[in-house]
Protein backbone atom coordinates (compact mmCIF):
# COMPACT_ATOMS: atom_id res chain seq x y z
CA UNK A 1 0.00 0.00 0.00
CA UNK A 2 1.42 3.33 -0.96
CA UNK A 3 -1.30 5.95 -0.88
CA UNK A 4 -4.54 6.81 0.85
CA UNK A 5 -7.40 9.25 0.44
CA UNK A 6 -9.22 10.77 3.38
CA UNK A 7 -12.55 12.07 2.10
CA UNK A 8 -13.99 14.51 4.58
CA UNK A 9 -17.62 15.49 4.92
CA UNK A 10 -19.27 18.47 6.55
CA UNK A 11 -16.92 19.72 9.30
CA UNK A 12 -19.80 20.37 11.71
CA UNK A 13 -18.52 17.78 14.19
CA UNK A 14 -15.12 18.52 15.77
CA UNK A 15 -14.37 14.80 15.76
CA UNK A 16 -13.71 14.85 12.02
CA UNK A 17 -10.65 17.11 11.99
CA UNK A 18 -9.12 15.41 15.02
CA UNK A 19 -9.56 11.94 13.53
CA UNK A 20 -8.36 13.04 10.10
CA UNK A 21 -5.10 14.37 11.59
CA UNK A 22 -4.71 11.26 13.74
CA UNK A 23 -5.24 8.98 10.75
CA UNK A 24 -2.93 11.03 8.54
CA UNK A 25 -0.18 10.73 11.13
CA UNK A 26 -0.73 6.99 11.52
CA UNK A 27 -0.64 6.43 7.76
CA UNK A 28 2.42 8.64 7.32
CA UNK A 29 4.27 6.61 9.94
CA UNK A 30 3.53 3.56 7.79
CA UNK A 31 5.03 5.37 4.76
CA UNK A 32 1.64 5.80 3.12
CA UNK A 33 1.12 9.09 1.22
CA UNK A 34 -2.03 10.84 2.34
CA UNK A 35 -4.29 13.06 0.25
CA UNK A 36 -7.22 14.77 1.93
CA UNK A 37 -10.29 15.82 -0.04
CA UNK A 38 -12.98 18.02 1.43
CA UNK A 39 -14.98 21.19 1.32
CA UNK A 40 -13.16 24.51 1.60
CA UNK A 41 -14.02 24.75 5.31
CA UNK A 42 -13.01 21.18 6.09
CA UNK A 43 -9.64 21.69 4.39
CA UNK A 44 -9.15 25.07 6.09
CA UNK A 45 -9.68 23.46 9.50
CA UNK A 46 -6.96 20.93 8.70
CA UNK A 47 -4.53 23.51 7.37
CA UNK A 48 -4.95 25.77 10.37
CA UNK A 49 -4.34 22.82 12.69
CA UNK A 50 -1.39 21.56 10.65
CA UNK A 51 0.19 24.74 9.23
CA UNK A 52 3.52 23.18 8.31
CA UNK A 53 2.01 20.10 6.72
CA UNK A 54 3.49 17.74 9.28
CA UNK A 55 0.53 15.38 8.95
CA UNK A 56 -1.18 16.22 5.67
CA UNK A 57 0.99 17.00 2.70
CA UNK A 58 -1.64 17.14 -0.03
CA UNK A 59 -5.18 18.46 -0.11
CA UNK A 60 -7.65 18.53 -2.95
CA UNK A 61 -11.02 20.11 -3.56
CA UNK A 62 -13.82 17.57 -3.11
CA UNK A 63 -15.40 18.13 -6.53
CA UNK A 64 -12.03 17.88 -8.32
CA UNK A 65 -11.32 14.66 -6.49
CA UNK A 66 -14.66 13.15 -7.53
CA UNK A 67 -14.09 14.28 -11.12
CA UNK A 68 -10.62 12.70 -11.28
CA UNK A 69 -11.85 9.47 -9.72
CA UNK A 70 -14.81 9.30 -12.12
CA UNK A 71 -12.52 9.85 -15.11
CA UNK A 72 -10.06 7.24 -13.77
CA UNK A 73 -7.26 9.81 -13.68
CA UNK A 74 -6.74 9.06 -10.03
CA UNK A 75 -7.14 6.21 -7.58
CA UNK A 76 -5.81 5.14 -4.22
CA UNK A 77 -4.91 1.96 -2.36
CA UNK A 78 -6.91 2.97 0.69
CA UNK A 79 -9.86 5.31 1.04
CA UNK A 80 -11.39 6.55 4.29
CA UNK A 81 -14.77 8.24 3.93
CA UNK A 82 -16.05 10.27 6.87
CA UNK A 83 -19.79 9.80 7.34
CA UNK A 84 -21.60 12.20 9.64
CA UNK A 85 -24.82 12.77 7.70
CA UNK A 86 -26.83 11.52 4.73
CA UNK A 87 -24.49 13.29 2.32
CA UNK A 88 -21.61 11.29 3.76
CA UNK A 89 -23.45 8.08 2.90
CA UNK A 90 -23.89 9.35 -0.65
CA UNK A 91 -20.17 10.04 -0.97
CA UNK A 92 -19.34 6.62 0.48
CA UNK A 93 -21.52 4.80 -2.06
CA UNK A 94 -20.12 6.97 -4.84
CA UNK A 95 -16.55 6.12 -3.85
CA UNK A 96 -17.48 2.45 -3.70
CA UNK A 97 -18.79 2.70 -7.24
CA UNK A 98 -15.82 4.63 -8.66
CA UNK A 99 -12.73 3.42 -6.87
CA UNK A 100 -10.85 0.16 -6.50
CA UNK A 101 -9.41 1.27 -3.16
CA UNK A 102 -9.89 -0.71 0.03
CA UNK A 103 -12.70 1.28 1.55
CA UNK A 104 -13.15 2.33 5.18
CA UNK A 105 -16.30 4.06 6.43
CA UNK A 106 -15.69 6.20 9.49
CA UNK A 107 -19.20 6.72 10.80
CA UNK A 108 -19.81 9.04 13.75
CA UNK A 109 -22.32 11.49 15.19
CA UNK A 110 -25.67 10.92 16.88
CA UNK A 111 -27.07 8.90 13.95
CA UNK A 112 -23.97 6.75 13.48
CA UNK A 113 -25.73 3.42 14.01
CA UNK A 114 -28.53 4.27 11.57
CA UNK A 115 -26.07 5.36 8.89
CA UNK A 116 -23.88 2.31 9.47
CA UNK A 117 -26.88 0.04 8.94
CA UNK A 118 -27.39 1.59 5.49
CA UNK A 119 -23.98 0.39 4.31
CA UNK A 120 -24.81 -2.85 2.52
CA UNK A 121 -21.63 -3.40 0.52
CA UNK A 122 -18.26 -4.72 1.55
CA UNK A 123 -16.17 -2.19 3.41
CA UNK A 124 -14.53 -1.80 6.80
CA UNK A 125 -16.91 0.05 9.10
CA UNK A 126 -15.47 2.07 11.97
CA UNK A 127 -18.51 3.25 13.90
CA UNK A 128 -18.98 5.18 17.11
CA UNK A 129 -21.84 7.39 18.22
CA UNK A 130 -19.81 10.46 19.13
CA UNK A 131 -19.76 14.03 17.93
CA UNK A 132 -17.32 15.70 20.30
CA UNK A 133 -15.01 13.16 21.86
CA UNK A 134 -12.69 11.54 19.30
CA UNK A 135 -11.10 9.03 21.70
CA UNK A 136 -13.60 6.14 21.26
CA UNK A 137 -13.32 6.46 17.49
CA UNK A 138 -9.53 6.58 17.73
CA UNK A 139 -9.61 3.32 19.69
CA UNK A 140 -11.74 1.68 16.98
CA UNK A 141 -9.30 2.88 14.33
CA UNK A 142 -6.37 1.41 16.24
CA UNK A 143 -8.17 -1.95 16.34
CA UNK A 144 -8.91 -1.95 12.62
CA UNK A 145 -5.77 -0.47 11.14
CA UNK A 146 -3.34 -3.29 11.46
CA UNK A 147 -1.48 -3.77 8.21
CA UNK A 148 0.18 -6.93 6.95
CA UNK A 149 3.33 -4.98 6.18
CA UNK B 1 -20.37 21.47 -8.46
CA UNK B 2 -20.82 25.19 -8.51
CA UNK B 3 -22.05 25.23 -12.07
CA UNK B 4 -25.42 23.67 -11.18
CA UNK B 5 -25.95 26.32 -8.55
CA UNK B 6 -25.48 29.01 -11.20
CA UNK B 7 -28.16 27.49 -13.43
CA UNK B 8 -31.88 28.15 -13.26
CA UNK B 9 -33.23 25.32 -11.14
CA UNK B 10 -36.30 24.38 -9.15
CA UNK B 11 -35.96 22.58 -5.84
CA UNK B 12 -38.57 19.80 -5.75
CA UNK B 13 -37.42 18.21 -2.46
CA UNK B 14 -34.93 19.48 0.10
CA UNK B 15 -33.29 17.87 3.14
CA UNK B 16 -34.30 14.60 1.61
CA UNK B 17 -32.73 11.17 1.21
CA UNK B 18 -31.77 9.18 -1.85
CA UNK B 19 -34.55 6.72 -1.16
CA UNK B 20 -37.12 9.51 -1.13
CA UNK B 21 -35.70 10.99 -4.34
CA UNK B 22 -35.86 7.59 -6.02
CA UNK B 23 -39.45 7.02 -4.90
CA UNK B 24 -40.52 10.51 -5.97
CA UNK B 25 -39.03 10.13 -9.45
CA UNK B 26 -40.58 6.67 -9.90
CA UNK B 27 -43.98 7.85 -8.73
CA UNK B 28 -44.17 11.15 -10.59
CA UNK B 29 -42.45 10.64 -13.93
CA UNK B 30 -43.27 8.10 -16.60
CA UNK B 31 -39.83 8.43 -18.15
CA UNK B 32 -36.83 7.85 -15.93
CA UNK B 33 -33.37 6.40 -16.22
CA UNK B 34 -31.14 4.55 -13.82
CA UNK B 35 -27.50 5.68 -13.68
CA UNK B 36 -24.50 4.89 -11.52
CA UNK B 37 -23.00 7.37 -9.05
CA UNK B 38 -20.43 9.40 -10.94
CA UNK B 39 -22.70 9.81 -13.99
CA UNK B 40 -21.77 13.06 -15.75
CA UNK B 41 -24.50 15.63 -16.29
CA UNK B 42 -24.24 19.41 -16.77
CA UNK B 43 -20.44 18.94 -16.52
CA UNK B 44 -20.67 17.58 -12.98
CA UNK B 45 -20.49 14.06 -11.60
CA UNK B 46 -23.54 12.94 -9.67
CA UNK B 47 -23.05 11.78 -6.12
CA UNK B 48 -25.46 9.23 -4.80
CA UNK B 49 -26.61 5.91 -3.49
CA UNK B 50 -27.33 3.50 -6.34
CA UNK B 51 -29.60 3.15 -8.17
CA UNK B 52 -29.66 6.87 -8.95
CA UNK B 53 -32.84 7.71 -10.84
CA UNK B 54 -33.10 10.66 -13.22
CA UNK B 55 -36.59 11.65 -14.30
CA UNK B 56 -37.48 13.29 -17.60
CA UNK B 57 -40.41 15.70 -17.78
CA UNK B 58 -40.74 17.55 -21.07
CA UNK B 59 -37.43 19.35 -21.61
CA UNK B 60 -36.48 19.07 -17.93
CA UNK B 61 -34.40 16.54 -16.04
CA UNK B 62 -35.16 15.78 -12.40
CA UNK B 63 -32.24 14.45 -10.40
CA UNK B 64 -30.73 14.22 -6.90
CA UNK B 65 -27.98 16.67 -6.02
CA UNK B 66 -25.90 16.38 -2.86
CA UNK B 67 -24.03 19.09 -0.97
CA UNK B 68 -21.78 17.89 1.89
CA UNK B 69 -23.16 20.29 4.51
CA UNK B 70 -26.72 20.65 3.25
CA UNK B 71 -27.70 17.12 2.29
CA UNK B 72 -29.58 15.98 -0.76
CA UNK B 73 -31.97 17.95 -2.95
CA UNK B 74 -34.13 16.82 -5.82
CA UNK B 75 -33.72 19.41 -8.58
CA UNK B 76 -35.44 20.16 -11.86
CA UNK B 77 -33.34 21.82 -14.59
CA UNK B 78 -33.96 22.31 -18.30
CA UNK B 79 -31.60 19.94 -20.06
CA UNK B 80 -32.38 18.93 -23.62
CA UNK B 81 -28.84 17.72 -24.32
CA UNK B 82 -28.82 15.72 -21.07
CA UNK B 83 -32.13 14.07 -22.00
CA UNK B 84 -30.72 13.11 -25.38
CA UNK B 85 -27.68 11.52 -23.69
CA UNK B 86 -29.92 9.62 -21.25
CA UNK B 87 -32.10 8.30 -24.09
CA UNK B 88 -29.06 7.18 -26.06
CA UNK B 89 -27.88 5.28 -22.98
Amino acid sequence: MSNALLLLGCPESPVQTAIALYLANKLKRDSIDVTVAGTRSAIALLKVSDPEGNYVSETVDLDSCIENLAEKKLDFDLCFVFVYNDAGISYLFTLSSMSDAKLFAIVFGSDADAFASMIDFECEKIVYKTGHNPVPLKRRIDQVMVWDA
Amino acid sequence: MGCIEQMKYEVILKNTSFKECREYVKKNFKEFYQVKPGYRMFDVYLIGVPPVLIGVDGDDVVFPYTKPCYGTFLLRIRGEAEIESLRKG
